[in-house]
């Protein structure tokens, strides 16, 4: 059928802001189906709540909504735009879940608007546990077994039926708390016992435990007319019982006969026809390592993370494809945009091997739990691909940028072999480094097979890699070892280690020996088909496909795998600057690993090269293109990083020099330069080694803020009151060396704000001024933010005008920085700057109308600003108030403190914009899930310092209709101001958890907890954050945070006061 | 050990023998198929070819005691980027590497078979060779190579034998038979007699089955032209099927050409459309001819399915028997099961048949 032409506009729902198990392949799969559904002549309006992505860009869709994602907000909307249709099933479970909602509310039926695609029913089939469960049944599809129990007796008598192991899950606790895997009687009776005790309604749910069973994933799509695909298949490297999202995956499947194969798209294919999903469908099977029995896990009706990897990994655009279905198209109707000679219709043969590791945020949560289970802990992922296993996953590895070059983790060497066996018995987040030292050890094939439940087939590339290390540091020099070591992905510093060379020595006998990588295209097809994808990928192979064109090019580096601190809003910033190295007639090359994202799109960049961006892997793409120059200013650290590396190589770094990055970034210089601009800064100095450290606390006196130089996101950085506290700090988050100075700021309490400017040299561009909610101390990325500033004078602007453009000057600035500044007693102090891009790019340049990266771009190609139009200085004021609030995911990670601090801790932003800035914030509240009532109750547990400051908090609170709860020394200061505030026993004093069990109650609406720096887990604060977390009771650790929540309630409120 | 293959268009791909260390010689061609290696390879189909698999890692589920195609495989060479050493699968026996030197198939591990498969695409399929040395004296030795013709006869039975069963009664002509084809009829209970190729007509209908089977077989369609008089005395007597081979005959048979195809079709992803109904089948293919559409007298033939993308005739219809043929495998094995029901539309054609001939002979009587 061709694409319908009764409806004329469609709403597309983006996926809200990024948190884990929602990240930017939401960005990714939106932007592709916004620009499938103009490419047929819809009209297009979207809704999104978060702006750092290229899908809520004005070019995306005829109109773009950055509101929150709620009914209230997108039912206004809908009456406002009144369109024929909405697509739900590309902005993840929160677009779903809204979709439903607004069904549900009448408002789709009042107003005639059409879901398109999957429809409703069959969403619900899929989600709901009991309705999947009886269409399994009726199509003769295996699930895990499982019964509901209510005592002990018959947990018991439902295990003893299927056998044990069994998994225990207590109804209605969040996070699977209390669960557990029995494999004895006593087991169970244990973990169900605990678990009723757990279990509001003293359920637990008693499952046939699958964990140890083959996961495998088929993406597949269907269109109206019942034809059915598969798209790609993967098998994941870590058994079930790990979230797919947390396990290293390969696609396609590796270890099974095609007979499993066909067996499992039988099954996956029935599924999503019976389901009569039209678009694309994700379907998570089980199959036994030995048998032929297999169960199905769990089905997504919808495009998700692992469909934007299976569209990464095949080249099949997946969401392009279902917004295409979802107007009536059918698959054998749509051309293949890969190879054009093909149709939609069409299922992918892969003649590579694409290896998924994910990114985990441990390295900034160093108390986190890192055990891996069924909840999902990774922000991100990293792709690779080789033409074997142990290619891509060293590829993958090296693209992970955890400090590992190679399959190698220094702190499992002194590991016991007891301690490394139970990190590999339960899995962690680094299970797959473990289990080289293992091998390394000499542990067999067999052991590690048995204690991993991994498949001997992987684990023997692992060995195999060992084998190569071991061949390598035999035969020092030997080419021929080295051509088998590049063949299976080894990294030139991995060799030069073996060796005791450096990598350049590695790299040049490569070179001066013709050892060399070629690249391959991904084409879908595995070659038997002619195609033009500019879609390429490294190995040491033969035949180069990748040809250097005529045109002048232009390599722009990304920023790798989205993690804590460097999220999607550096691909936005990569993603327009290749749009502006476009326009100005230049052929714009990326390179990048992250398969989540826009930029590794192939349709966005002329050539898109999926690497890791490591110096090596940079270098041999700039080895075969010769491009003009490199451009590091907008992938994050990752980019900025290897700007010394690549100069060094004699790569032209396009932009700010070399040398003014280090100028920037070197405390001694930077200090020279401030100080002959005479631009104030909180008194600091670099100490080399802990005595030195202290004896600068002593010199500033404290507090003092501290951390390593060279970071990003505020890595290990704390604000410390002693010296003893710095002397832990020095102890616990750094190794300080020469190497590796850490620089201590004196403290200044006052308002934080920060710019962007751009800057050709002459003109510097400012587009505005973000002024922070939340005083110093909390990192920028961690707070709330507003555009314009509210609170800064004329004069206070001007410092901050006056000191950007001068500092852009002195560090002749090509291209785009970002300077963070303090204003402290009516003077503006300079903290920080980043010659490079940061994550208000994106908000910036949405609520200035001025496209920062492309303009920054500009200027790096030499283009002059004054001749784009724009003067020197702070630019003309927008209209509206606009707030950028923080997302986080606490409610994912245990064992995270959730106070907010120096270190950056969220995983994503929202926007909220409105014509004053009560209804900004409440906006952006509102996206940001912190949803308040207008009356209700506040606890209030705040450290000795911020008792005057909580009494005029709470006054206001009292004012709007909020009763006041406290514990016993905050309620004392509340109630000497003559606060009515009830007393809530602190945790252990009355024996009982009064607090948590209101938390858990919901009795309280709010909870506002300051901590002074009392670092230990165990204390009180922590638990009551812990709790308020779990049980999603909003919670502020800054007073500056629930003050502006309170100026919402005022603004909602009518004032009542008595004559 | 250091072997080489080398192309009749004087390409040297060096890289480590494994299988077998025989010199082998025979036509090379590709297959995109990711899983399957053990069905393929043991394809009859393959008979005299040396098969290149795109899919870079081959042999990582080993060979298992099920999944046989044949027995006695007559593939020339099996050319891959890297053979499993380890196997992941619970079925495996054994690795390929042992497999191939069981069987006396060589095959070649460490080649760059996108390149080989960029080469073949572009210049159509051609001799090769895997030598120890890739000298003058290897390449005169390919030159001189002759392709054989007998193909069908080296790997048909020459012996008819049975392969009962409790339900229809069908006569299997064997050109190269895949056993998949025996497990479709067996599972649906058909009682078998597979033939050799070289039966006539008149022995069949002597048998007086209540349907006939053209299996899939290697080479070229016109060099089998005994079976064209066999299937124009049976069309319209009996029920006929033909698969790959068997349709190409069915098409020949009724006055239709073959061409012999530039790479040919060789993997399980090729869409292919009903024309009737619009459904479409991932089909698997194992083909170097193919049927020339314009040659198909439209009195004597329909053509039922087309490759959506080249629209290969890949389905024919008789328009006066009950007689039907596919160029694909709905046996799969390797590859897609959405075809197997033209097993089904097979024994329903039989059933019609015999109700149809039930109901002609109360008329006669």
């Amino acid at each position: 059928m061709p694409k319908r032409t009764d409806i004329h506009k469609i709403l597309v729902i983006g996926s809200g802001p990024i948190i884990i198990g929602q990240a930017a392949e939401f960005d990714y799969s939106g932007t592709q189906a916004c620009l499938a559904l103009r490419e047929e002549g819809y009209e297009v309006v979207l809704v999104n709540s978060n702006p750092a992505t290229i899908m809520t860009d004005k070019e995306i869709a005829d109109k773009v909504y950055i509101e929150p994602l709620t009914t209230e907000f997108v039912s206004q909307i809908l009456r406002k735009e009144l369109p024929d249709a909405i697509l739900p099933t590309i902005g993840g479970q929160i677009g779903l879940n809204l979709a439903m909602a607004l069904a549900n509310s009448g408002i789709l039926d009042e107003l005639h608007i059409e879901l398109l695609g999957t429809k409703l029913s069959a969403i619900d089939q899929a989600e709901d546990r009991e309705l999947f469960k009886n269409l399994m049944q009726k199509l003769h599809q295996p699930i895990p077994e499982s019964a509901i129990a209510h005592n002990f007796d018959e947990a018991k008598a439902f295990a003893e039926k299927i056998g044990y192991p069994v998994i225990i899950r207590p109804a209605f606790t969040m996070g699977g708390t209390g669960g557990g895997i029995a494999k004895t009687e006593d087991e169970l009776r244990t973990i169900t016992e605990n678990g009723l005790n757990l279990s509001p309604v003293t359920q637990v749910l008693v499952e046939r435990s699958i964990a140890g069973f083959k996961e495998i994933e088929f993406e597949v799509m269907r269109d109206a007319a019942d034809n059915a695909i598969v798209v790609c298949n993967m098998e994941n490297f870590d058994p079930v019982g790990i979230h797919t999202g947390d396990s290293v995956v390969f696609a396609p499947v590796q270890t099974l006969t095609d007979k499993e194969v066909q067996m499992l798209r039988d099954a996956s294919l029935k599924i999503i026809r019976a389901l009569k999903i039209e678009g694309g469908c994700n379907v998570q099977l089980a199959l036994d390592p030995n048998s032929f029995k297999y169960y199905v896990i769990e089905v997504n009706p919808r495009v998700s993370r692992s469909s934007a990897l299976a569209s990464k990994a095949t080249g099949y655009p997946i969401a392009k494809m279902a917004a295409k279905i979802a107007v009536g198209l059918h698959l054998d109707e749509i051309k293949n945009p890969i190879t054009d000679a093909t149709y939609a219709e069409f299922e992918p043969m892969l003649d590579y091997v694409v290896a998924k590791i994910p990114r985990f945020p441990f390295d900034k949560f160093e108390h986190g739990d890192r055990t891996l289970g069924t909840q999902m802990k990774a922000t991100g992922e990293v792709m690779a691909i080789g033409r074997n296993i142990e290619e891509s996953l060293l590829k993958a590895v090296r693209g992970l940028e955890v400090g590992a070059i190679h399959l190698e983790l220094a702190a499992a060497k002194p590991l016991s072999d007891q301690a490394l066996t139970d990190l590999i018995v339960t899995p962690t987040d680094m299970r797959l480094f473990y289990l080289a030292e293992a091998l390394r050890r000499g542990f067999t094939l067999g052991e590690l097979a048995e204690l991993s439940h991994i498949n001997i087939f992987f684990l023997d590339k692992i060995k195999h890699i060992i084998e190569l290390e071991d061949d390598l540091k035999a035969h020092p020099g030997d080419l021929e070892v080295l051509r088998t070591a590049k063949r299976n992905g080894f990294a030139d510093q991995e060799v030069a280690k073996l060796w005791g060379q450096t990598m350049d020595e590695v790299r040049d006998l490569r070179r001066a020996n013709q050892l060399t990588p070629v690249y391959k295209m991904v084409d879908t097809c595995a070659g038997e088909f002619a195609s033009t994808t500019p879609y390429f990928y490294s190995t040491y192979e033969t035949e180069n496909e990748s040809q250097k064109s005529g045109r002048k090019s232009v390599l722009v580096l990304g920023s790798g795998p989205i993690r804590i601190g460097q999220g999607v809003e550096f691909d936005y910033a990569t993603v327009h600057s290749v749009k502006a190295i476009q326009k100005a007639g230049y052929e714009a090359i990326i390179m990048n690993s992250n398969p989540e994202t826009v930029s590794t799109d192939f349709s966005i960049s002329d050539k898109l090269y999926f690497e890791p961006l490591t110096i090596e892997d940079v270098l041999n793409v700039i080895d075969l293109e010769q491009p003009l120059g490199v451009i590091v200013q907008f992938g994050g650290q990752t980019a900025i990083n290897l700007a010394a590396p690549l100069a060094a190589h004699g790569v032209k770094i396009l932009g700010t020099s070399l040398d003014d990055l280090d100028a920037a970034e070197d405390r001694d210089r930077f200090d020279e330069i401030i100080t002959k601009l005479n631009i104030p800064q909180p008194v600091g100095d670099t100490a080399t080694d802990k005595a030195g450290a202290i004896a600068i606390g002593e010199k500033i006196g404290y507090p003092v803020l501290v951390r390593p130089s060279y970071v990003l996101g505020g890595r290990a950085m704390e604000i410390v009151h002693s010296s003893a506290e710095l002397a832990d700090y020095i102890d616990r988050a750094v190794s300080v060396s020469n190497d590796h100075p850490v620089l201590i700021d004196q403290y200044l309490v006052g308002k934080e704000c920060e710019v962007d400017a751009i800057c050709d040299g002459e003109t510097v561009v400012i587009p505005g001024i973000m002024e922070h909610i939340e005083r110093a101390g909390v990192h920028s990325g961690d707070s709330m933010a507003v555009y314009p500033p509210q609170d800064f004078s004329q004069a206070i602007q001007g410092q901050i005008e006056r000191y950007t453009i001068d500092l852009a000057h002195a560090l002749h600035c090509i291209g785009i920085m970002n300077i963070q500044f303090i204003v402290h007693d009516d003077q503006v102090y300079v903290i920080e700057v980043n010659p490079r891009a940061s994550r208000t790019v994106p908000f910036l340049s949405k609520v200035t109308d001025i496209s920062m990266a492309q303009l920054a771009t500009q200027a790096i190609l030499g283009l002059k600003l004054k001749d784009l139009g724009f003067e020197n200085g702070l630019q003309p004021l927008r209209d509206g108030v606009h707030v950028k609030a923080p997302v986080f995911s606490f409610s994912k990670l245990n064992d995270v403190d959730s106070t907010l601090g120096p270190e950056m801790k969220s995983t994503g932003e929202v926007m909220g914009s409105d014509s004053t800035l009560e209804k900004a914030l409440y906006k952006a509240f509102e996206a940001s899930h912190t949803h308040l009532p207008a009356h209700g109750i506040a606890l209030f547990t705040v450290a000795d310092p911020d008792k005057p400051e909580a009494v005029a908090l709470a006054k206001r609170f009292r004012e709007v209709g909020y009763q006041i709860d406290a514990t016993a020394g905050t309620a004392e200061a509340l109630r000497a101001a003559g606060i009515r505030t009830k007393v809530i026993a602190k945790l252990g004093e009355s024996g009982e958890d009064a607090i948590l069990d209101a938390i858990s109650d919901r009795k309280l609406q709010l909870v506002i907890n300051t901590t002074s720096q009392d670092k230990a887990t165990t204390s009180d604060g922590y638990r009551i954050r812990q709790a308020a977390i779990m049980h999603g009771v909003p919670l502020m650790t800054s007073l500056d945070t629930a003050r502006a929540i309170v100026q919402v309630l005022e603004s909602r409120a009518f004032t009542t006061k008595p004559l | 050990m250091k072997r080489y293959l080398i192309l009749e268009d004087g390409s040297v791909f060096p890289g480590e023998g494994f299988g077998a260390e025989t010199v082998t010689t025979g036509e090379i061609v590709f297959n995109t198929g990711m899983s399957g290696y053990q069905e393929t390879i043991t394809d009859q189909s393959y008979n005299g070819q040396i098969i290149t698999f795109t899919y870079p890692l081959i042999g990582n589920a080993g060979i298992n005691r099920d999944d046989y195609e044949s027995i006695n495989p007559t593939a020339k060479g099996v050319v891959v980027h890297e053979a499993a050493r380890v196997t992941g699968n619970w079925r495996a026996q054994m690795t390929l590497d042992e497999f191939l030197r069981r069987k006396h198939i060589p095959g070649i591990a460490g080649i760059d078979t996108r390149a080989l498969t960029k080469r073949l695409r572009e210049a159509g399929t051609m001799k090769a060779s895997i030598v120890d040395a890739a000298d003058e004296h290897a390449f005169d030795q390919l030159r001189a190579l002759v392709l054989p013709k007998n193909q069908v006869a080296q790997v048909a039975t020459t012996q008819a034998y049975p392969a009962p069963g409790t339900g229809k009664d069908i006569v299997v002509v064997d050109f190269g038979l895949k056993h998949s084809i025996l497990r479709e009829l067996s599972k649906r209970e058909c009682n078998v007699t597979v033939v050799p190729p070289t039966i006539t007509a008149s022995e069949i209908l002597e048998l007086n089955p209540d349907g006939v089977m053209l299996t899939n077989g290697p080479g070229d369609p016109k060099d089998v032209p005994g079976a064209l008089d066999m299937i124009r005395g049976v069309e319209g007597h009996i029920p006929m099927f033909g698969i790959c081979l068997g349709h190409q005959l069915f098409a020949l048979a009724n006055g239709a050409d073959t061409f012999k195809m530039k790479y040919g079709h060789r993997g399980f992803n090729h869409p292919v459309r009903e024309i009737a109904t619009g459904r479409i089948d991932f089909t698997s293919q194992n083909h170097g001819y193919a049927v020339d559409p314009n040659s198909i007298d439209p009195d004597q033939l329909l053509v039922t399915h087309e490759e959506i993308n080249d629209h290969t005739v890949e389905g024919l219809r008789h328009r006066l028997y009950p007689a039907f043929s596919v160029q694909f495998h709905p046996d799969a094995a390797p590859g897609p099961h959405d075809a197997a029901h033209l097993f089904d539309e097979f024994m329903e054609m039989m059933d019609a048949f015999s109700a149809n001939k039930g109901a002609s002979h109360a008329k006669t009587y």
